[in-house]
């Protein structure tokens, strides 16, 4: 039986093993953080982090997390005051919010091997999260605030 | 201007008086009490922290369903601890509506904002007032009501105050959370009660009359103006905890999808489900009933709904599913060939919308006429959050969670659909993952209803894919909009005859006749506001092959970006600068009089009073000027470098920008820059005013580059954002300077979530123009020049 670990805590899975990530955690484990946006990996929604690297997990089957550790928004920080999640209030980034936890995580990910992304670096990082708003002045201007600490 | 003079006569003298130079453009000189001369300078002697007397006005709220409601037993509960709940009735996607207005209650009524909750409201028009939100109305209606509950709630305080102090009420004043009791001289004594020891006798209190009422004067606002509150939601949003409609958990709640049919109108001949059923997870199949009688509303369009565990299941049973589907009349809709059908319509004369002079002989004796046409394709909303909706119907009642923008609308055909009274239908709104109009529809809500009702009482979260999204919207409309301009031997503008083809959101509601109705005509195109003696306004006929819906800021779109194009290709034809032009082209300082320019009776002006929401166009020249001005309109830019600037009036606001374009060396169109100046009147919370104009700039950018609709044999081409594409941020307008028009209001307010959105496209294509020649009229223009 495959295990992974999320948000610190082991997980058995018995079931269909191409199961995406995403809908194991958001109708299994209840961990609606992480949003369906696409199912396709190409708006960046459902963002987590696999042993520390932002991935889609609407693409990142059960199998492929098998023995790994999956980080959600719900577990990005115990307290909410990650410097990315602070930066994001900071700025005053979301409008309706729905694409955020995607973007959060995927920040969080380009600044952990990249302290201080230049500007090009940030819009690499980052364009493959939509924002239907259209947050990105504020997404870009948070992300280069948290690179700084915050 | 009226109701200040009126205020000065009747406040209480104080010790000091503030004088206030204001710069009075509009209100109370409206009306022709000016005339064109545009500004002038009043005096105001304000005495500090007066409260005053303002007059109702009327606003479209009242002609809205059910009205507006202003009554703080409705709206607002104080603990006795003094807690102060503030219920949200509007729905937030994320314009910070759900934050703004229970804002102005709370600053009306003096109460700290760290001490308020906010409950939303489930769908209960009757009880709160019309909850569609939608048209950029939620501030422009229920600003007043908001101010008139907040006021009566901080009068029933300080009477109640007044009452345990036994004085008169007119030494008590509410500030800050509490009340103060006053001397005589209406010095503050240092003697204060508390909200929460006076909720009770106040909440005991009538209320007070509506003219009785008195309000802060803007010096004594805490709140609004300020653009210090966050919305409530923030934190939640950063940490995965803010509720949108796919969170809703039940027990023994199922997951579902639906087959829909690729083309409008298509039924279900017979299906397979063998396959289907064998995925494990997969509970059963349920056919859901589509509409099929025309005018459809928001109806269902019926297909194959599939039950499971999971959504993953759910999508892998739709997946196995084979289904044989009827032929449908939509079956022909072709993008090319319609196109070139309405393009061949709006060359021959339609049917006169507006007329004004004589356009037939400006243009015989013309000089020049320029003429161009514009097209633009469908587009879908598509926002973050796919439709979705949570429906528990058992035992006669039905309890529905959704993201929508209308919640009462949806009680309303949910009881008819479900055949049981609207009273036992609850709609609970939560957060809405983006809107823009899709969300206004609640067809996705009617499926899921249908299905829990199948399904026997099980709860069932019924998912929309991206697909499902894309390919099953009500579409913002295609169009073709051709505009001449007759020029005479003076260079001088004589003549303007603009052609409109177009489906109508009108086919959505009763038979199709391929005509528009005011709500689309009024937006941009009847109303012109320019200084031309002869204006024909015309619409050729279009029918519709699919859902028509609206798209923030729906028809005008399509009107700024050929309006506001056209006068730029005039401007040039005439050796002239576009903004110069432009201002000159509307001509003086005026309201425009509907009544003696040839507008149609039936003008339709975003459902306000015109009195009071007039087109202005020193209002309009103004945010061009600021725009202008601010982004350094004329200066000198490298190669392939360019300004464009548009302007445009909608929803009773005024926006103009100026995009600065740069084209890479590969011809990738990229905005560095953009300019624009907003003048929506009162603006309450000036902060998420900015982060709608930078968002309206950003899907402007989508609309004018890279978004587009095309049917093929009656069916979408699109499918997801990798072909329905959308700004990015490898290509978004960098920066986005926002800068909001001060004003004397502090009550009429415009619209703030659409207005943003028109001027951008022609700004962008006139900088286009400016910075290499090649003029662009088609939407989405496509990120490279050729």
């Amino acid at each position: 039986m495959p295990s992974l670990t999320v948000n610190g805590e082991v997980r058995e899975f018995s079931g269909d093993p191409n199961m995406p990530l995403l809908w194991y955690v958001r109708d299994m484990l209840n961990l609606t953080g992480t949003k369906f946006g696409c199912g396709a990996g190409v708006c960046g929604a459902c963002t987590v982090h696999l042993d520390g690297i932002a991935v889609r997990s609407c693409q990142t089957t059960l199998a492929d997390a098998a023995g790994k550790s999956v980080t959600t928004i719900e577990g990005l920080s115990a307290d909410g005051e990650h410097p990315v999640q602070k930066a994001w209030r900071k700025v005053s980034v979301p409008q309706c919010g729905f694409c955020q936890a995607g973007q959060i995580m995927q920040a969080a990910s380009l600044l952990a091997k990249n302290r201080a992304p230049s500007d090009a670096e940030i819009v690499e990082a980052m364009s493959g999260n939509i924002c239907r708003c259209g947050c990105y002045q504020r997404i870009h201007e948070a992300v280069r605030l948290a690179g700084g600490g915050v | 201007m009226l109701q200040y003079l009126e205020t000065e006569a009747e406040a209480a003298p104080t010790p000091t008086a503030n004088a206030d130079i204001t710069n009075v453009s509009r209100r109370g000189v409206l009306g022709g009490l000016l005339g064109a001369t545009g500004l002038v300078l009043a005096v105001r002697l304000t005495p500090a922290n007066a409260r005053e007397a303002l007059k109702p006005y009327p606003t479209g709220g009242l002609k809205m369903p059910n009205g507006v409601i202003s009554d703080p037993h409705v709206f607002i509960a104080i603990s006795p601890g003094g807690d102060v709940t503030i219920v949200t009735h509007r729905s937030e996607m994320g314009t910070g509506i759900r934050t703004s207005l229970p804002m102005v209650v709370a600053d009306e009524m003096c109460a700290d904002w760290s001490r308020v909750h906010l409950v939303q409201a489930p769908g209960d028009e009757p009880k709160y007032g019309n909850q569609d939100t939608d048209g950029s109305r939620s501030m422009r209606h229920f600003i007043q009501p908001m101010r008139q509950c907040g006021a009566a709630m901080r009068q029933m305080l300080e009477t109640a105050a007044a009452a345990k102090w036994g004085v008169d009420v007119s030494l008590c004043r509410a500030r800050d959370h509490t009340v103060m009791l006053l001397d005589k001289d209406k010095k503050e004594t240092g003697k204060r009660l508390a909200f929460g020891e006076l909720a009770e006798a106040a909440m005991a209190l009538p209320v007070p009359a509506v003219e009785t009422l008195l309000y802060k004067s803007p010096d004594e606002f805490t709140l609004m103006g300020k653009g210090e509150v966050r919305i409530v939601d923030l934190h939640d949003i950063t940490v995965g905890k803010a509720g949108y409609g796919a969170d809703v958990r039940l027990p023994g709640m199922k997951y579902a999808v639906v087959a829909r049919p690729s083309v409008l109108g298509s039924k279900v001949k017979s299906y397979d489900a063998a396959a289907t059923l064998k995925i494990p997870g997969v509970h059963s199949v349920h056919e859901i009933e589509g509409v099929f009688t025309v005018p459809r509303k928001f109806g269902q369009l019926g297909g194959i709904a599939i039950v499971a565990d999971t959504t993953y299941a759910a999508i892998q049973g739709r997946d196995a599913l084979t289904i044989d589907w009827d032929a449908s009349p939509n079956a022909s809709y072709d993008t090319d060939a319609f196109t070139a059908e309405m393009s061949a319509t709006a060359a021959k004369p339609g049917k006169i919308l507006r007329n004004q002079g004589d356009p037939d002989a400006a243009f015989t004796k013309a000089k020049d006429v320029v003429t161009a046409e514009y097209h633009g394709q469908h587009m879908v909303q598509a926002p973050m959050e796919p439709l979705v909706a949570v429906a528990h119907v058992v035992d006669g009642k039905a309890e529905i969670w959704a993201s929508v923008q209308s919640p009462y609308g949806a009680r309303k055909d949910i009881a008819e659909a479900l055949k049981i009274p609207v009273e036992n239908v609850t709609v609970h709104v939560t957060l809405l993952g983006g809107g823009f109009g899709r969300k206004s529809k609640w067809d996705f809500m009617l499926e899921a209803a249908l299905l829990s009702q199948k399904l026997g009482g099980t709860p069932v979260l019924l998912q929309w894919t991206r697909e499902d999204d894309i390919q099953h919207s009500f579409y913002h409309t295609t169009s073709v909009e051709r505009i001449e301009v007759a020029v005479d031997d003076q260079n001088k503008v004589t003549g303007w005859r603009h052609r409109t083809v177009s489906p109508s959101i009108v086919s959505t509601f009763k038979k199709d006749d391929g005509y528009q109705f005011p709500i689309e005509y009024g937006m941009g195109f009847v109303d012109v506001p320019f200084d031309i003696a002869n204006i024909r306004c015309e619409n050729g006929q279009a029918m519709a092959h699919t859902r028509i819906g609206w798209f923030r800021s729906v028809s005008n779109i399509q009107r700024a970006f050929a309006v506001q194009s056209a006068v730029c290709e005039v401007a040039h034809k005439l050796g002239r600068d576009p903004k110069d032009f432009l201002i000159e082209l509307i001509g003086s300082d005026r309201n425009i009089d509907p009544k003696t320019s040839g507008f149609p009776d039936d003008f339709w002006n975003y459902g306000e009073p015109y009195e009071e929401f007039p087109i202005n166009t020193a209002r309009l020249k103004n945010v061009i000027r600021v725009a202008a001005e601010n982004a350094g309109w004329g200066k000198t830019l490298p190669a392939r470098q360019g300004m464009g600037i548009a302007a445009h009036r909608a929803f009773a606001s005024y926006v103009a920008s100026v995009v600065h374009v740069a084209i890479d060396d590969d011809g990738t169109i990229r905005v560095p820059h953009v300019t624009s100046a907003i003048d929506c009147g009162f603006h309450v919370n000036p902060e998420r005013i900015r982060s709608q104009m930078e968002g309206a700039a950003v899907m402007g950018m989508s609309n004018a580059l890279y978004s587009g609709i095309t049917f093929k044999k009656g069916a979408v081409e699109q499918s997801n954002y990798f072909d329905y594409n959308v700004t990015r941020m490898s290509n978004f307008p960098q920066k986005v300077d926002v800068h909001i028009i001060e004003t004397p209001e502090t009550t009429h307010a415009g619209g703030v979530g659409e207005p943003g959105v028109p001027p951008f496209a022609p700004a962008l294509a006139n900088a286009i123009f400016a910075a290499t020649g090649k003029r662009l009229r088609n939407l989405p223009m496509g990120d490279k020049l050729a």
